[in-house]
């Protein structure tokens, strides 16, 4: 599971595309690997992308700024910091969907949550900081919406590795 | 990449550790050198900072220190969560050749729920158009062949919260 965080509205689906320089595109796609872990890493990765170190840096706060980024930083691995995690589903009928999100959102608990087009219409990811944190926090949103919360912790996990090439 | 049962063993986090997450859970210092501007925060120097960064990525902890794009600014606006009735005895197997293939991002093994939800592998799928997730997901169809039963393909219409995992800090736990 990676970690984003996201700070301001970002386009929703049907945004329109911005042109990238080639030098943003090259950034994009180096930076989704992972900064070096070096003494100087943005210095490297600069000069392995052939332009300045604050160029570099430059580049990352504008796109962190304008949305292109929702984060730059370290990835955390919830299950080995020892914590709760996993993705839960709620059927929820049309005319309540708003009240539900709300409540479900208001969770701090739920880091992720979309609307998906299906029976079971509200997918979320939870993270805890205990593993016992998980069932807890759904019977609490159970309690609250008065909606059954189908958890779905991954029982075997095959590949992440999420990679945008632009 | 190595397929993983996540049934590990969690690590359990020094203080040390603990502090250099929840300085970085909103992102890295952007300045040439990252690891001195946190050292100066918690009291640590620049090399402690940059070995306990090394160590959790080594302890997976941390997968990688990263960019994450906005994919629907990057053009990728259709994210299908492609989802399969494999049969238990075959997903071990056809999970990890799916979860090889190069446009597939996220592949896991989940349990199902009778009688709403009978899909057990969930391998998620990013696309420019919803032509090119239906045909990705064609190709993962191909790998499963006759061990699977069904499968259906859930798009995002909304992102409803995003905010990302979080610790809380020690003194709010209750």
């Amino acid at each position: 599971m990676s970690v984003t965080a996201e700070r301001r509205k970002k386009p929703e689906p049907g945004a329109t595309v911005p042109a990238f320089s080639d030098t943003e595109k090259a950034i994009i796609n180096r930076l989704q690997h992972g900064l070096p872990l070096t003494a100087t890493p943005y210095r490297d990765v600069a000069s392995e992308l052939g332009i300045g170190e604050q160029e570099l840096l430059d580049h990352l706060k504008a796109m962190l700024a304008d949305g292109t980024l929702t984060r730059f930083g370290p990835m955390f691995h919830a299950g080995e910091m020892g914590g709760g995690l996993t993705l839960a589903a709620m059927r929820i009928p049309p005319e309540h969907f708003d009240t539900v999100t709300e409540q479900v959102n208001s969770f701090e608990e739920v880091a992720h949550n979309y609307r998906r087009e299906h029976e079971l219409n509200m997918w979320f990811v939870l993270a805890t900081e205990t593993p016992e944190g998980i069932s807890e926090t759904i019977e609490r949103i159970e309690q609250l919406t008065g909606y059954p919360v189908y958890n779905m912790p991954k029982e075997q996990e095959f590949h992440v590795h999420l990679h945008f090439e632009v | 990449m190595s397929t993983s049962i996540s049934k590990s063993e969690p690590a359990t986090l020094s203080e040390q550790d603990r502090a250099l997450i929840l300085a970085t859970q909103n992102g890295l210092p952007l300045v040439p050198d990252p690891w001195g501007e946190l050292g100066e925060q918690l009291n640590m120097s620049a090399d402690q900072v940059l070995e306990r960064f090394q160590a959790m990525q080594e302890s997976g902890v941390i997968r990688r220190v990263a960019a994450v794009p906005n994919h629907y600014r990057l053009g990728y606006q259709f994210n299908g969560m492609t989802v399969w009735d494999v049969a238990d005895d075959a997903i071990a197997e056809l999970g990890e050749r799916v979860g090889e293939l190069p446009f597939v991002s996220h592949c896991y093994r989940r349990p199902r729920h009778l009688p709403y939800w009978s899909y057990n592998l969930f391998a998620m799928v990013h696309g420019t158009s919803r032509d090119e997730v239906e045909n990705k997901a064609g190709k993962i169809a191909d790998v499963l062949g006759e061990a699977c039963s069904g499968h259906t393909i859930l798009y995002s219409s909304a992102i409803l919260k995003k905010t990302g995992l979080r610790l809380r800090k020690q003194t709010d736990k209750n």
